[in-house]
């Protein structure tokens, strides 16, 4: 099929786009890779009255080290970075490994060469990478609107099924994510039926071990799982304090799969299967990043 | 038709200047605009691969990209990838100017009803300039992104490696 007719604008500036938005009301959306979007519209899932194209907006885009807006010296991602400069991207390897491990994973690289990060958060797809991936880094998100700048924790942001704490005028410019604290090993791990499709679960792992091994903090949360990014917060709680043994790791997730998700069943898994997967991944994820912690 | 803006650009080349309505996709511009049939459409939604062409130099599915988008972008197509040397701007089989990789999947019969090969092509040749000496394990995910219903994928892969080496010597 074809999208519906549109009317289509390329804003000059970022508060240009907003005040498109504002004036057009839940009628417009903006126009980001497109990666997602189009298809809908080409299903005539979605038929928006107005594309606001911020592809070219270049203070959208860019990776600085050190360079959040706000006072601490995380690591700053603009909205329209592409998934293909974050999977390239040095920086991001050296200062969140977790989303460098996840990059690979997100669709094909010819959707991730169009594809970006603020298109990604702001669509929140339970199945999505990125979303997990920032709620377990604890990022904060930077959105803008005709009101001005505003910054949301991330877990604050998904609110439920492909939904958002974003207004329909406001526009996703940034994430800043904080510095791993010393001794943190993450990881990330997906089951997919093949290389490129949506994850059937998906795990991150962040582990924070003390000189003597000891888990300080651990944040676990999964994908595809739910309706939007999980924290797994019985598994975390039980993690604190512990040494992560192979009975720790297994407990934890034990714990994931019958306490912490309620996976769906749909076409492509059942919840028990989506359950036992949870179960392995966290074990898996929770090991290699206990190992990755402890400089092994 | 709706209101029609006016976009620039390049094919393989040649400078374009058209009116596009905004939700003309770039696969149908190429294919019904500018008669460049080479590339095809499958599913239009990003999964099958057959629409896939360069945008500056990067592979993309022209099914996901309005054709607006692409004002002042250089495109390139399956079109542009042998040099015809009869000047016809049809590349003939039998050419000996066909790009390294049409002639080793020609030759490796890594291709049968065709309909897949255009958008596997072009995905090939930013992968290869990448990656000039792929192990199987990097081909295959780079094939991963194409469906074909015909070849059964192995002779896709002989034929990157082949490709691979002619192209390194
Ligand atoms: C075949 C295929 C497979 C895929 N597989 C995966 C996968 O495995 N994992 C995965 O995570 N994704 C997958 N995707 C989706 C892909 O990652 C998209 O790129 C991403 O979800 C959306 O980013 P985008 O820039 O393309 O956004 P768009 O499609 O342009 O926009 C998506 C939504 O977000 C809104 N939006 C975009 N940017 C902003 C902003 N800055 N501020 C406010 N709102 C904004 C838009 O209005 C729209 O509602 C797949 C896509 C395809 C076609
Ligand atoms: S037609 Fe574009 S990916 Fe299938
Ligand atoms: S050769 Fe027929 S689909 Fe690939």
């Amino acid at each position: 099929m074809k999208p519906a007719p549109f009317r289509y604008v390329r804003p000059s500036s970022v508060d240009e786009a907003i005040s498109v938005l504002a004036a057009e009301g839940y009628g417009a959306k903006p126009l980001a890779g497109g990666q997602s979007l189009i298809p809908t519209m080409n299903f005539r899932l979605a038929q928006p009255a107005v594309l606001v194209d911020i592809d070219r907006l270049d203070e959208l885009r860019g990776i600085r080290d050190g360079g959040g807006d706000g006072a601490t010296n995380g690591l700053y991602i603009g909205a329209m970075t592409r998934h293909s400069e974050l999977e390239r991207s040095a920086v991001v390897r050296d200062r969140a490994p977790l989303l460098a491990e996840a990059m690979p994973w997100i669709a094909h690289p010819q959707i991730r060469n169009r594809g970006t990060m603020g298109g990604s958060l702001a669509h929140a797809d339970p199945a999505a990478e990125l979303p997990a991936v920032m709620l377990a880094l604890d990022a904060r998100i930077h959105l803008r609107g005709p009101a001005g700048d505003r910054t949301v924790q991330f877990c604050d942001f998904c609110t439920g099924f492909f939904s958002t704490a974003l207004a329909p005028d406001e526009l996703v410019t940034g994430v800043e994510i904080p510095p791993l604290p010393a001794g943190t090993g993450t990881a990330f791990l997906e089951i997919s039926r093949r290389q490129g499709d949506f994850a059937l679960v998906g795990v991150c792992a962040v582990v924070t071990l003390d000189a003597g091994g000891v888990c300080t903090r651990a944040s676990l949360t999964l994908l595809s799982v739910g309706d939007g990014p999980v924290c797994a917060k019985t598994a975390e709680d039980a993690l604190r304090d512990r040494t992560l043994t192979p009975d720790a790791v297994r407990d934890a997730g034990e714990a994931v799969a019958t306490i912490d998700i309620d996976p769906p069943a749909d076409i492509h898994a059942s919840a028990a299967y989506r359950r036992q997967l949870a179960r392995v991944l966290t074990a898996r994820a929770l090991d290699t990043a206990a190992r990755r912690a402890a400089g092994a | 038709m709706g209101e029609t803006l006016t976009i620039r650009l390049t094919v393989n080349g040649k400078a374009y200047d058209r009116p596009v309505e905004p939700r003309l996709l770039l696969s149908d511009f190429l294919r019904h605009d500018l008669h460049l049939t080479g590339t095809h459409v499958g599913c239009e939604h990003g999964v099958c691969g057959a629409c896939t062409v360069l945008l500056d130099g990067e592979a993309v599915r022209s099914c996901l990209v309005f054709a607006v988008q692409a004002d002042g972008a250089e495109i390139s197509t399956v079109e542009g990838l042998a040099t015809p040397s009869d000047g016809s701007g049809i590349p003939h089989p039998e050419d000996a100017d066909l790009h390294p990789i049409q002639a080793a999947f020609r030759e490796s019969h890594g291709l049968q009803c065709g309909f897949c090969t255009p958008g596997i092509l072009m995905t090939l040749v930013p992968f290869l300039e990448e990656n000039p000496d792929p192990d199987e394990e990097q081909i295959r995910e780079a094939l991963s992104g194409h469906l074909c219903r015909c070849t059964g994928y192995q002779n896709i892969v002989t034929a990157v490696r082949l490709a691979a080496d002619r192209m390194a010597t």
